[in-house]
């Protein structure tokens, strides 16, 4: 038979998100978007995406929004990344594999540095 | 592409594109029959006759930034070279079904490749789709509705940390039991 973890343990984690939440709202949201249209999965998305959400988990980092977009047009530069952090202006990167994802995480979200490696200027 | 998983993301994209509020994704392996059929769902906004006839065509994409669209050609010639086939049902305003079949032990079809991570990110990425997985090789099956783990997060954000983690692991254990129970 299916085995379907409790929802017992899904209260927890909700409990835990609830008290770190309070402590995250002060900074301003994140949000991640990961072109997911053909050209994208076939480039390799699907494993820049898990790269994204396996940092998040691993790394406890709240206050991310992560997003999938469709192909915008630059199916030559997937898999493409996008991050909007609060009000700053939207920067997109390119080719970016799971390495590069992480680095995007760390220095860009978290720390508020650009990678200037691997921007596209749009 | 080289996994059915990752044509899999790429279907129920395109249900995501189609406005779609509920999407089902459906695998079924099964020995007896040698078969290996999948299913992706949705009551997006659907397309004419002629649009469905079309579409399995290389040269067709409802997309503007680009005119070739080649998700669903792939993926059924893929089909057709294990004597599978491919078949779209669609009605506008009432949504569309792919369906696919594979026979399971030709020696050209695909791998499933990670099935767990394809719905995995779905699921996270598209908050606002009611997300049906139903997965079943022979007699065991993993059958995942999101709408009673959304109902007790009310708004907390499914890329909360916790919240990943129980997705992932609530996910990945249903896949991989049925797949370890299956040695043949």
């Amino acid at each position: 038979m299916t085995t379907i973890k409790s929802l017992e343990d899904l209260k927890k984690a909700r409990e835990e998100a609830l008290k770190k939440r309070e402590v995250k709202a002060a900074s301003g949201m994140a949000q991640v978007i990961v072109g997911m249209g053909t050209c994208g999965i076939a480039a390799g998305a699907r494993d820049t995406m898990k790269a994204i959400l396996d940092t998040i988990e691993k790394d406890s980092l709240n206050g991310i929004i992560v997003t999938q977009t469709g192909c915008i047009g630059l199916c030559e530069k997937e898999p493409i990344v996008q991050v909007v952090i609060g009000n700053e202006p939207k920067v997109t990167y390119g080719k970016v594999d799971p390495e590069i994802a992480k680095r995007i995480l760390d220095e860009h979200v978290v720390h508020g540095k650009p990678l200037a490696d691997h921007v596209i200027q749009m | 592409m080289r996994e059915l998983s990752l044509h899999l993301l790429d279907l129920a994209e395109n249900s995501v594109a189609a406005n779609a509020s509920r999407v089902k994704i459906k695998v079924i392996e099964e020995s007896k029959t040698d078969l290996l059929q999948m299913s992706v769902e949705d009551n997006g906004k659907g397309m004419d006759a002629e649009m469905v006839t079309r579409v399995e065509d290389p040269f067709v994409t409802s997309r503007t930034t680009r005119k070739v669209g080649l998700g669903i050609p792939l993926l059924k010639e893929a089909a057709e070279a294990c004597n599978g086939f491919l078949k779209i049902e669609s009605q506008v305003g009432i949504g569309t079904t792919v369906f696919v079949q594979f026979q399971r032990s030709n020696i050209d079809r695909m791998p499933l490749g990670d099935l767990a991570d394809t719905f995995f990110q779905l699921l996270i990425t598209n908050p606002t789709i009611h997300w049906l997985f139903y997965y079943r090789i022979n007699d065991q099956e993993f059958d995942f509705d999101d709408d009673p783990v959304k109902k007790e997060l009310e708004g907390i954000s499914l890329t909360d940390p916790a919240i990943l983690n129980y997705l992932r692991l609530t996910i990945e254990t249903g896949i991989q039991s049925l797949q370890t129970s299956d040695i043949g």
